[in-house]
């Protein structure tokens, strides 16, 4: 069985982003890059599950820039088996992302598909849900728990409130919570013996399919920032501020 | 054209989200020649949860889709009988709360309807204009969608107040629910708090801990302060991390957003992804030993020393 992990490369959690001057979005110049973290525990589950003999291939595929090679080769380091990279320097949407995802689904016929629950860039938390609808394939989203046994998943799912879990015939899309797992670190050893493993480069457009966006980002601007506040000195203090001149409690 | 709005709810009640989902809806109405607001209620013996739905002020129509199929909430089939709705009547805008209902539901119903979905949005420009936090909520995009298409929307309950309840209600109306399709998908049980815990998302006040606590047992002092200013209590990414509490405690960009009248940090250090999901609140305390803590750069009120020794005398003080 072959799984298939969809990765993004984004800001590094670490990194506090600046809106531009001149409102055009944020600036990503000389940032640290690196793999969305949500992708990281979904490349773990997806190695984890071929070290328990579930799964016997891991395949981790990209979309952007040739930049994003380097984010695979960090899949790849941590036990990936090949990596695909669909190229293109146009900024994709989630959707165009599903649609680009759903070609390689189609190529490749892995039985599940992993991905991070959202990107830690946008934020926009949807790439799973829309493959998985596009593929007419069940979703398991906010992972924190995950058996494959018998052509099918159990999934359990971070919900309001709590936990749900699932059960899901096999192909089906997951989507990762942080609980699933915690990501091993990549060892220099490993780094190396990535660099032998396959990479293979698509061009987007050669995927025959609509991507052009569908929005359009007028402007972006820095959040009102927050008056300075004040420190107190005890609990007392704190109280009467909070009565007295806040008036919340 | 009407806007449908997505309604959240356990079969039995709905949920308060709903209501806030309804304030975006009304501020695209009034936008848009005041069109209609319908609520699309899908469960099973939701009688009352849509009798809730219609007297939420601006609404003009409950539309109840009740059927055994659409009891379990699964996103597959629930997405199907949006779809069939939104074949049915044709909607300007489709919106839902950007819970884990609504992140779970809309995308595959976007997806489906062939429409870029606006995650949490926090404000409406113009009935094609909206903003959202992105990076944490460390920018705020103004985002356009282009016309013509339907508009496929999740809001966040911090951006819109939750519409008020009146007393006469809108009418019901039942919709064909969809047949039940064989998608092999399988509710095996669901494990939730206690429903007396106060919601995160729609307490007025707000404790959170985080690394600070040190362990899951000091959380109890912070729920005796909980319980004492009848607050929700929330934890730092790192507190979940370490095990203290359930996830769904998360304070931050991957956890919930919440901006409550009173939002008190104790033990938490202020990491950006915390403070993408709390700097909206209106007063901020924080209560850290470390005095160069991040978390004071956005409190309005901070106090130095052991949260472990504080927690108790403010509980006490109270």
């Amino acid at each position: 069985m072959k799984i298939l992990t969809p990765i993004k490369r984004v800001v590094d959690f670490t990194v506090k982003v600046r809106v531009k001057p001149d409102g055009s979005g944020v600036d990503l110049d000389n940032v640290k890059m690196s793999m969305n973290p949500f992708d990281e525990i979904a490349v773990e589950e997806a190695i984890r599950l071929r070290e328990r003999g579930v799964a016997t291939e891991v395949i981790a595929v990209s979309l952007g820039s040739a930049t994003c090679q380097e984010t695979l080769r960090t899949a790849l380091a941590m036990g990936a088996d090949r990596a695909i990279l669909v190229e293109t320097d146009t900024e994709l949407e989630p959707l165009a992302v599903a649609k680009l995802l759903r070609q390689i689904v189609l190529k490749e016929e892995p039985q599940l598909v992993i991905l991070g629950k959202q990107a830690i860039d946008d934020d926009s938390n949807q790439t799973g849900q829309m493959l998985a609808a596009l593929l007419d394939w069940p979703q398991g989203t906010f992972a924190s728990k995950l058996e494959v046994a018998a052509g099918k998943a159990t999934v359990t799912r971070e919900i309001d409130g709590g936990l749900e879990t699932l059960e899901l015939p096999l192909p089906a899309i997951i989507t990762t919570d942080l609980r699933l797992n915690e990501p091993r670190y990549t060892t220099l050893p490993n780094i190396m013996k990535a660099k032998k493993r396959p990479l293979d480069i698509l061009k987007a457009a050669d995927l025959q399919t609509e991507v052009t966006p569908r929005l359009k980002t007028l402007k972006v601007e820095a959040p009102h920032p927050r008056k300075p506040g004040i420190k107190v000195n005890s609990v007392e203090d704190l109280i009467t501020k909070l009565r007295n001149e806040a008036k919340v409690i | 054209m009407p806007i449908l709005v997505l309604a959240e709810h356990d079969n039995v009640a709905l949920k308060p989200a709903t209501q806030h989902t309804v304030t975006a809806a009304r501020k695209i109405s009034e936008k848009a020649d005041r069109a209609e607001i319908h609520i699309l209620v899908m469960g099973q013996d939701a009688g009352k949860v849509a009798e809730a739905a219609a007297r939420i002020e601006g609404v003009a129509k409950v539309v109840l889709a009740d059927a055994p199929q659409l009891g379990p909430q699964t996103a597959e089939i629930l997405a199907a009988q949006v779809l069939l709705q939104t074949g049915t009547e044709q909607y300007s805008h489709v919106l839902a709360p950007a819970t884990t209902f609504g992140k779970n539901l809309l995308p595959r119903v976007a997806a489906q309807l062939d429409v870029q979905q606006i995650s949490g949005i926090t404000d409406v420009l113009s009935p094609t204009t909206f903003v959202r936090p992105i990076y944490a909520g460390n920018a705020l995009a103004t985002i356009e969608t282009i016309a013509g298409a339907i508009i496929v929307l999740t809001t966040l309950s911090t951006g819109f107040d939750a519409a008020p309840i009146v007393e006469t209600g809108a009418p019901i109306e039942p919709a064909k629910a969809i047949a039940n399709e064989e998608t092999g998908v399988r509710l095996v049980g669901r494990q939730l708090a206690r429903s007396d815990k106060i919601e995160l998302t729609a307490a007025r006040i707000v404790v959170s801990g985080g690394r600070g606590l040190q362990k899951a047992e000091n959380f109890q002092l912070l729920e005796a302060l909980a319980a004492k200013l009848n607050a929700a209590v929330g934890a730092s990414r790192a507190a979940v991390d370490a095990g203290y509490v359930p996830n769904d405690y998360q304070v931050g960009q991957t956890g919930k957003i919440v901006a409550p009248e009173l939002y008190i940090a104790v033990g938490i250090s202020g990491a950006i992804q915390h403070l993408a999901g709390m700097r909206d609140s209106k007063v901020i305390v924080a209560i850290n030993k470390d005095p160069d803590a991040p978390i004071f750069q956005v409190a309005d009120y901070g106090l130095v020393g052991d949260a472990l020794e504080i927690l108790p005398q403010l509980t006490a003080q109270l």
